[in-house]
């Protein structure tokens, strides 16, 4: 069991207001990220679940139980941090038994549940070294096993991948996704990053300035973004935004293209906007064209890797006429 | 120093340092152990010449030697075992957020700035003299009898006095290391269920465990030759009760005017310098190589 909720949750450092009033429901089972740019108080949101940081005003609940004024150890959560913070003078076993020795459990039974940790995670053959001696895709497993013998109610993580190589971050985000469909419990993930938010969360919060911005599934925050702010957040490259006489046309005071939603073409006058490509960012599979539009600016726009495009080149878009993503003046989505 | 002319250049360069130092080193050691062989008594100076294993047989085998070993030693454990302890408990003080933190830190590290013999006579008349030292008033005040600590528990007092002066070094050290700790291994430990007890125990411990063993070194280091505190309050008594192996020297060298048994009581006090040093390495120098 593991659902978790916070009731107009509210937390400030002195004059501060970090995070204004937040209410959220998380459900038993889910996979939860909080992402959003840095210093938008997503860290600080996980820690006050936690428990590391108290609330200044408002609830947090864990399975209806108000534990809003209890210690972390009380809560039952258990957290990766994003250096991991492996107790260095201790051999990966001692640093996974850890909190079940904190817990007073049977040394028998200690083992067993340290034994299935290190078979779920690959970390048989390094039971016995010290976080020194394991690469960081290692140590990153090591916390997590830490996290997992205790059986908590719920993962908390805070940027666990941020120190990992690109292609490690790939393997483990995939890794995380998996324990989370082998174990079924509660997991709350902190990242910048929203390739990571939208391959790995059931749901996603938004959050900006300490505010929730959207709460969602990724794909409805694909789809239909409650603001600019999501709008631009979500997806990558990043959605283009046009203001102004072209935006009025549509009826909204400014409108939203991403890049994989325009038709391009090089014969002349196909297109509504014409353009000149000023940088191709070539990835093989696909190609982004930075293009300077007349009138509208820098627009990204995606295409297949088939053609090449050189610095200077004409290209005229059409952007999908389905696809146009409305906003009034607030930056609130318009809907149709 | 990657290059063969960088290399030379330091040499070169740090070459007069060096002599000076060797010399500085080596010179009174050659002459100490060459006096340690000689009949050399400023008292008796008609009697001269080699005097063989003499001093040392005469050092060594004298009650007093036994005497000031185990007083050398009673020192330098009494003090490292309060200054250690205390230290620790300080620095885990010092490390709470408080108002006034830089002022206080200061004001604890204070008594490492003031001179040995000048920290020994605080010491000897403001607090410990049974006439009108601030623990006689206060015995008085309580109405017990006035403690003269100096006569009746000597070496303990040397060793209080000594460990005051240091606890200041040992808390400024185990401190550092504690600020080093890093935050996010406390907060994991916090989230594993270790209480303040455990945490200390299992996290914050073997993480000064480093910064201990340097304290213990270098404290030893300087404990094993104390001399001023000694020579200011209880001039080694009564009887020998408060002699360190330094201060025998002293006592045999210069209160007893003789030269060849004072080189060879020095000469022993480095040999014991240096077996107490290897043993040190041995049980705590481990540490450092984690």
């Amino acid at each position: 069991m593991g659902s978790i909720t916070l009731e107009h949750v509210n937390k400030s450092f002195g004059e501060v207001e970090i995070i204004p009033d937040i209410s959220l429901e998380i459900e038993d089972g889910e996979f939860v990220v909080f992402v959003g740019p840095s210093g938008c108080g997503k860290s600080t949101l996980l820690r006050l679940i936690a428990g590391l940081e108290d609330t200044t005003s408002g609830h947090i609940k864990l399975d209806g139980e108000d534990v809003t004024g209890a210690p972390p150890a009380r809560r039952g959560l258990a957290m990766v941090f994003q250096s991991y913070a492996l107790y260095p003078h201790m051999s990966v076993r001692d640093n996974i038994a850890f909190p079940l020795k904190m817990a007073k459990m049977p040394q028998a039974e200690i083992d067993k549940k340290v034994e299935y940790a290190a078979r779920t995670l690959n970390l048989g053959s390094y039971l016995d070294r010290r976080p020194r001696a394991l690469s960081g895709g290692q140590r990153q497993r090591v916390a997590i096993g830490r996290a997992i013998v205790r059986e908590p109610k719920a993962f908390l993580f805070d940027e666990p991948l941020s120190n990992l190589d690109a292609a490690l971050r790939v393997n483990m985000r995939l890794e995380i996704t998996e324990l989370h469909q082998q174990l079924k419990t509660t997991m709350i993930y902190v990242t910048h990053d929203q390739v990571e938010a939208m391959t790995m969360a059931d749901r996603i919060v938004v959050l900006n300035a300490g505010n929730v911005e959207q709460f969602g599934s990724p794909l409805e925050l694909y789809k239909r973004p409650a603001n600019r702010f999501v709008a631009g957040f979500i997806g990558s490259p990043k959605m283009n935004f046009v203001d102004g006489p072209e935006a009025e046309k549509h009826n909204a005071h400014s409108i939203g293209v991403r890049p994989e939603h325009f038709t391009l073409s090089t014969t002349a006058g196909a297109g509504q906007w014409a353009g000149t490509v000023n940088v191709a960012e070539q990835l093989g599979s696909d190609t982004f064209l930075h293009v300077e539009v007349e009138g509208l600016g820098l627009m990204t726009v995606r295409t297949d890797g088939e053609q090449t495009f050189r610095h200077g080149d004409k290209v005229y878009l059409t952007p999908d006429a389905n696809r146009i993503y409305r906003f009034d003046a607030a930056g609130l989505a318009l809907q149709d | 120093m990657a290059t063969r002319q960088t290399r030379t250049l330091a040499r070169t360069m740090m070459a007069p340092a060096v002599i000076v130092l060797l010399i500085w080193m080596a010179v009174p050691l050659a002459m100490t152990i060459w006096f340690s062989f000689q009949n050399y008594s400023l008292i008796n100076p008609m009697m001269t010449g080699f005097a063989g294993w003499g001093n040392y047989e005469y050092v060594i085998g004298d009650p007093s030697f036994t005497q000031a070993l185990v007083n050398t030693l009673l020192l330098v454990g009494g003090v490292l075992l309060i200054t250690v302890i205390g230290g620790t408990f300080l620095a885990l003080l010092l490390d709470q957020p408080i108002w006034g933190q830089g002022v206080l830190r200061i004001l604890v590290i204070s008594p490492f700035f003031v001179m040995p013999p000048v920290a020994a006579l605080i010491w000897k008349n403001g607090f410990m003299h049974p006439g009108y030292g601030m623990l006689g008033h206060l015995f008085k005040a309580l109405g017990l009898e006035p403690v003269d600590w100096f006569a009746q528990y000597p070496l303990f007092s040397v060793i209080v006095i000594v460990a005051w002066q240091w606890l200041p070094f040992a808390t400024l050290i185990l401190l550092t290391a504690l600020q080093s700790l890093s935050e996010e291994q406390r907060e994991a430990a916090e989230m594993d269920g270790a209480n303040a007890v455990n945490r200390f125990r299992y996290i914050i411990l073997p993480h000064m465990a480093r910064a201990i063993t340097i304290v213990i070194l270098i404290q030893t280091i300087f404990l094993l030759g104390i001399f001023a505190e000694i020579r200011v309050t209880t001039g080694g008594g009564p009887g020998y009760a408060s002699t360190n192996i330094a201060f025998l020297v002293f006592r045999t060298g210069i209160l007893s005017n003789d030269i060849g048994a004072g080189s060879a009581g020095g000469v022993v006090a480095v040999i014991i310098a240096n077996i107490v040093a290897i043993f040190l390495m041995r049980a705590v120098g481990k540490n450092l190589d984690a």
